[in-house]
């Protein structure tokens, strides 16, 4: 789960990390009286889960109140890599001697959490990564031990030669990890860190991403999740309990399992059809799951033909038969559905839709050309 | 011969009594595993179906059977205990189906599992199955047959789907892994196919990746240098949208790093078969076998 810089910023300040204030305005009025509040020059941020902010125009430094309800007008609405931004953060610009980045990404090679720091602060660490390697430390932590004091001052002395500021910085990447560890993140960023003129540490942006299997233990991180930054359909199939990722193309999906899912929507590329979304109705046998399944689908206006994909193991075929038959009872479908089944309660499950005037194949392939002649039919 | 289980596999359910963990214990049973002992704490002393011993802790279960693997169905939030708990009692294989373990438990279970010279597959998997001896998990058993194929997999259904049509094209398997769909997992790739490699009577591998990290462009490195046995790959996502999570927490395109296209031709640059589709692993293996 993502959450915006404003919400991550107040969780690593609860940990202690320097951070100049900030407040959000979702007006150009509030942020008008936001700036007054601050008084001199203000930065104009949205509050969007995208990078690349900056180069798309989405942060502004405002000199006066008025600027800065100027610009608030101009980026609150504005589309930034699909996203409305609904939010935008107000804080006073800081000094800027110079800028390093510090963050912590939960690594898969090294199965720990990752520090990754550099002196090249304030750009896109994917690009100092690709040029300067050199300029970026990366320090593995055993998370049985924490991060220890030494391994923090050596990251401290990675970023400055100034001893005081390496001792700021050092307890800025303990307060980091301590945030990392108690919100569950799979990243936490500051970029930047910067040192001010009178040599102090301070971080002007904050990144946290959550790990969404920590929510249920985490109900005060789970309760930032803001679903005006989503796209509706996928916040209706998360509260149904369902996978869903909303794509571009036109023949709808239904699988159960994600390796399955992925794979229907690659076969359905091969054929030179476009999946329209990837959405998995998981393990359980659930009627209810198949009919909340359709319904985000069909709601879909690009949708021209829907393709279901089932292997029953633990899904038992029959419920999602009984599934199909309940849904389009209750909203008759506008388009073609190519049903394939197979696996457990396989005959019975056939036996339900041909009853009701499906027709339902046992082959994956098959099943997958049909969808996607019949989507271009329609189209 | 097979890897990982077979017909010395003693087993232990933790979380037997539970909605999944029982459900799966008679099927379990039923395809002819030896499960010996269940774990659920304070039901210590009864029977599960009035056979199987129920204990309080998996030490208590270890002593009393001398188990030697242990399968876990527990919520995800208990899943990381459980599996040191397994672990600590002297279990060597401790297969976790849970999905949903929080990542950064399963970075202090993972160093603690290799440290006590353990194996953990998983977590978020399907098990694993050696078909006419053993299954441990939930890969359906009447869609394997016994065979010289070896079955290597991040998916669950995508597997069952794959190895569903090596069965009905008469290609038995010798054992079938699950590894699991999440960043950080006890067994890699890697780990089964140098056990494959090993195992007399494995001929040839069939492995599923998916997109996200790089497990499977070391996979093809470890193929081109260390194993004769062919090989025969599929990697599934080839058209999902980077930065999002596709089902598996494990399934995402970070940047440029984790795509289908990378780890496809690393497949090809190890001289591997590559199936672009679940059905091509029958003749690509045919043709190899």
């Amino acid at each position: 789960m993502n959450i915006h810089e404003y919400q991550a910023k107040e969780i690593l300040r609860r940990e202690g990390v320097p951070i100049p204030p900030g407040d959000v305005a979702t007006t150009p009025q509030e942020a008008e009286n936001i700036a007054k509040q601050y008084g001199g020059t203000v930065v104009v941020k949205a509050q969007v889960h995208a990078g690349g902010r900056g180069k798309a125009g989405g942060v502004k430094l405002a000199k006066s109140p008025s600027e800065a309800r100027e610009f608030a007008s101009k980026i609150l609405g504005m589309q930034i890599k699909g996203l409305t931004v609904q939010k935008v953060l107000v804080t006073p610009a800081a000094d800027i001697a110079s800028e390093a980045y510090v963050g912590i990404i939960l690594d898969r090679a090294s199965k720990k959490p990752v520090f990754m720091v550099s002196p090249a602060g304030g750009i896109d660490i994917e690009e100092v990564a690709a040029t300067t390697p050199e300029k970026i430390l990366k320090l593995p932590i055993d998370t049985r031990y924490g991060l220890q004091p030494f391994q923090a001052t050596r990251l401290g002395f990675f970023l400055f030669d100034d001893i005081k500021k390496v001792r700021q910085a050092a307890k800025i990447m303990q307060q980091l990890y301590a945030g990392f560890m108690k919100a569950g993140c799979s990243l936490a960023e500051i970029n930047p860190l910067v040192a001010t003129p009178a040599g102090d540490v301070v971080a002007l942006d904050a990144k946290m991403v959550i790990d969404d299997n920590e929510l249920d233990r985490h109900p005060d991180i789970a309760a930032l999740r803001d679903e005006s930054a989503e796209a509706p359909s996928e916040v209706q199939a998360r509260n149904a309990n369902l996978t869903f990722i909303k794509l571009d193309g036109d023949v709808g999906c239904v699988v159960n399992g994600a390796g399955l899912a992925m794979a229907t929507m690659d076969l359905v590329k091969y054929y030179g059809g476009e999946p329209a979304n990837f959405l998995d109705i998981g393990g359980s046998s659930n009627p209810e799951k198949v009919v909340n399944a359709l319904k985000i689908i069909t709601a879909d206006p690009n949708v021209k033909a829907i393709l279901f994909n089932i292997f029953g193991g633990i899904t038992r075929t029959d419920d999602v038969a009984n599934g199909i038959v309940t849904a389009t009872k209750q909203n008759p479908l506008k388009v073609p559905i190519v049903i394939r089944l197979t696996g457990t309660n396989e005959e019975i499950a056939m036996k339900i839709l041909q009853e009701n005037g499906f027709s339902a194949s046992s082959d994956m392939d098959e099943a997958v050309k049909k969808a996607v002649a019949l989507a271009k039919e329609a189209a | 011969m097979s890897i990982f289980i077979d017909d010395n596999t003693t087993l232990i359910v933790q979380g037997i009594t539970g909605r999944d963990g029982s459900f799966h214990a008679k099927q379990m049973i039923e395809y002819g595993t030896k499960v010996v002992a269940g774990v659920t704490p304070g039901k210590g002393g009864q029977r599960f179906e009035n056979t199987v011993p129920i204990f309080n802790t998996v030490a208590d279960a270890v002593a009393a059977t001398n188990a030697n693997t242990s399968v876990i169905y527990v919520p995800p939030m208990y899943a990381a205990d459980a599996i040191l708990e397994a672990v600590d009692a002297g279990v060597k294989l401790v297969v976790a189906i849970t999905e949903g373990v929080p990542v950064l438990d399963m970075t202090r279970v993972y160093p603690f599992v290799k440290e006590r010279g353990a194996r953990l597959i998983g977590p978020n998997c399907p098990g694993l199955i050696t078909p006419g001896q053993c299954k441990v998990g939930i890969i359906p058993g009447r869609i394997c047959t016994p065979g010289s194929v070896g079955v290597v997999s991040r998916s669950g259904t995508l597997t069952y789907e794959v190895v569903y049509q090596l069965t009905r094209a008469g290609l038995g398997q010798s054992t079938c892994v699950g590894i699991g769909g999440d960043p950080i997992n006890g067994t890699n790739f890697i780990d089964c196919l140098a056990a494959f490699e090993a195992d007399p009577q494995t001929k040839a591998v069939a492995m599923m990746g998916e997109i996200g990290g790089t497990d499977e462009q070391a996979a093809a490195a470890f193929i081109k240098q260390n194993m004769k046995k062919p090989v025969v790959g599929f990697i599934a996502g080839q058209t999902a949208p980077p930065g999002r999570r596709m089902g598996h927490a494990g399934a995402i395109i970070s940047g440029s790093s984790g795509t289908a296209a990378e780890k496809i031709q690393a497949f090809q640059d190890a001289g591997m078969g590559v199936a672009k589709r679940p059905m091509d692993f029958v003749e690509l293996l045919k043709a190899r076998l």
